[in-house]
């Protein structure tokens, strides 16, 4: 009994404090893992999750297309360090703004249609982008992908200047952005523009009954998602110092929805479990076999027919149930 | 004509026809299991890769493409059928998302079956020896064999599509269960014989378009990739749930795929994203859709 309280005192904690959880956890794991270059990818992917999570988590829009942010953000900041040798955070806030913009156009068009369509249509902007991108070879590169990105230090003119290209520096770098993230995200989640998101996920028709003008906030939902997913692109870059064209090519957005899945769906930290396991895993198997969508492939049917929830929605759902059941017996 | 001549114009025209007897074939599949199932089946470019892998095989035992061709839509056809049975179908009912999801998945391990079976290379593929020649018309432009007998093949399928599904029982009961399954089930009709066998009919035709377009584009584990993103536009534009809509707006894209490819060859894989944009514009539902169908 007593084990059994302190885990209900615990798992209330946890909720109520998602926030800071993860900050603690994410600024633990690279001292956990064999190497840091793996605890960089997952906070990467991690964040990416996130700003997916926005849209397919919290609005219930399923989005086949985020690889479209996603490689706006990393294409960006690759090319604008490149070309005009701005400082770091300029390049970061280049990849967000036209990720932002990329968002808000596509989005516009996406929103016209519901459901099924807007999955479909949502990827097929990130075909467009990823074929724009192949043929226009002078602006990214093409196929070989965009090389030579200078590693431009962190930097506030006249007060510091920090080399962060050390795995650990870096780590802590993109960690930085990913606490801010999370600070911002959350306090957007539990805010009244927060709950008329998840209220959409729920019933569309009754929360445009209420008044809400759902077409204009879906809109939003779909640009901060987007805005985010662009951030991680730009992590992304300044991380490999390359923009791969595959970053755009479909089969990323299906990592990031796959990753969204296996964490959970509309959970706070479903996202970063999502990433966290999926690179873990991917890491591990492909030390057997080069070929491991034929072990990702099976896992994912088998998350959609058995854990659509994802691992933290089943944790949450098991302790639900949990406390229900104590609750009853007490 | 642009500075182009008429000839090089009239086969591109040609070209673009058999580019939209492929992309016809594959999008019936797509809207028939959707209208009916209300599944968008990711898994369909995999069908269709699947449907060239297997005339390979078939190529090497038995060394005749006739064999593959009947072979080829019966084999991916069954395949679709066991997938619809024991994975799909435990998905009706739930939110459309999830079996999007779920073929999703099934076309990864598909894909990479594949890949580890026959490795990442493609292959070529003959057409057989007497389909190689060329048809000289007026001495003016001539045609290869080979795709006038797609578009004759392709013909004939969509033709007795239509006739099954407008002249027979069982296609009456199709179109109604596309309209109201449950009033379909009312009546006392065990809708998931039926279910079973349109996820047969949609893979088996996709595997046919594979073959089919197997001497033409070559075969490789991520020729259904592009294919099936484009299908996907074929049927958006079209209208889902519509066979008249896959019938013209396959034609249709064919067309735009295949002049741009003559006049700016670079856009040739953008535009059909760019008339996807416009018609969503001009009339959202599609040109023939059933609106407000799974919206």
């Amino acid at each position: 009994m007593f084990i059994e309280s302190r885990l209900k005192i615990f798992f209330q904690w946890v909720s109520d404090h998602s926030a800071l959880m993860i900050i603690i956890v994410l600024a633990i794991i690279p001292f956990l893992l064999p190497y840091e270059a793996l605890a960089t990818q997952m906070i990467i992917w991690g964040l990416l999750a996130l700003g997916y999570n926005i849209l397919y988590g919290y609005t219930g829009l399923l989005s086949f297309g985020h690889a479209a942010y996603f490689g706006l953000g990393a294409y960006t900041t690759g090319i604008v360090l490149i070309r005009t040798h701005c400082s770091l955070l300029a390049g970061i806030g280049a990849g967000v703004l036209v990720s932002c913009i990329g968002a808000t156009v596509i989005g516009f068009f996406c929103l016209r249609r519901r459901g099924i369509y807007f999955a479909l249509l949502t990827m097929a902007f990130a075909q467009m982008l990823y074929f724009t991108a192949s043929i226009w070879e002078s602006l990214t590169g093409g196929e070989p992908g965009l090389r030579n990105i200078p590693h431009p230090p962190l930097e506030i003119p006249g007060l510091f200047s920090l080399n962060i290209y050390t795995p650990l520096r870096f780590y802590f770098f993109v960690w930085a952005c990913v606490v801010v993230s999370l600070l911002l995200l959350n306090r957007i989640l539990e805010s009244p523009f927060g709950k008329v998101l998840q209220g959409i996920r729920e019933n569309e028709k009754r929360a445009k009954a209420l008044g809400y003008n759902t077409n204009q906030i879906k809109w939003l939902s779909f640009i901060l998602s987007g805005t985010f997913s662009g951030l991680a692109g730009a992590l992304h870059t300044l991380y490999i110092h390359f923009v791969g064209l595959e970053q755009l090519y479909w089969e990323t957005s299906g990592k990031i929805l796959l990753m969204t899945l296996l964490g959970g769906p509309g959970t706070f930290f479903g996202p970063f479990i999502g990433a966290g396991a999926f690179l873990y895993l991917e890491d591990i198997i492909s030390g057997f076999t080069q070929y491991w969508m034929i072990v990702l492939g099976p896992i994912f049917v088998l998350c959609v027919l058995f854990f659509p929830q994802g691992i933290w929605g089943t944790i949450r759902h098991w302790t639900d149930q949990y406390k229900e059941a104590g609750m009853k017996r007490g | 004509m642009f500075g182009i001549p008429v000839n090089m114009l009239i086969f591109q025209i040609f070209t673009g026809v058999v580019l939209g007897m492929i992309f016809i074939l594959l999008a019936i599949g797509l809207s028939l299991i959707f209208g009916l199932l209300t599944v968008v089946n990711f898994a369909h470019g995999a069908f269709y890769m699947w449907g060239a892998y297997v005339a390979l095989l078939c190529m090497g035992y038995f060394g005749n493409f006739w064999v593959g061709l009947m072979i080829v839509p019966l084999v991916t056809g069954a395949v679709g059928m066991a997938i619809e049975y024991l994975l799909v179908r435990r998905l009706y009912g739930l939110n459309p998302d999830y079996p999007l999801l779920l073929t999703f998945g099934i076309s990864l391990t598909m894909i990479e079956a594949i890949r580890i079976l026959f490795g990442t290379t493609g292959y070529p593929f003959n057409a057989p020896v007497f389909l190689q020649q060329s048809v000289n018309f007026f001495n003016l432009f001539s045609f290869p064999l080979y795709r006038i007998f797609v578009i004759l093949v392709t013909a004939v399928i969509i033709f007795s599509l239509w006739l099954f599904l407008e002249k027979t029982n069982v296609g009456l009961i199709i179109r109604g269960g596309t309209r109201d399954s449950e009033m379909v089930r009312v009546l006392g009709i065990d809708i998931s014989k039926i279910w079973l066998m349109v996820f047969g009919i949609g893979t088996g035709l996709a595997g046919l378009a594979g073959i089919l377009a197997a001497p033409m584009r070559g075969v490789y584990p991520e020729m259904g990739v592009a294919m099936l993103v484009e299908c996907f536009v074929v049927t958006v534009i079209g209208g889902m749930g519509s066979l008249k809509g896959a019938v013209i707006s396959g034609l249709l894209l064919g067309q735009v795929v295949s002049l741009t490819s003559l006049f700016r060859p670079e856009m040739s894989n953008i535009v059909i994203f760019i008339a996807m944009a416009v018609v969503l514009l001009i009339k959202p539902s599609g040109l023939f859709g059933i609106s407000g169908l799974l919206e």
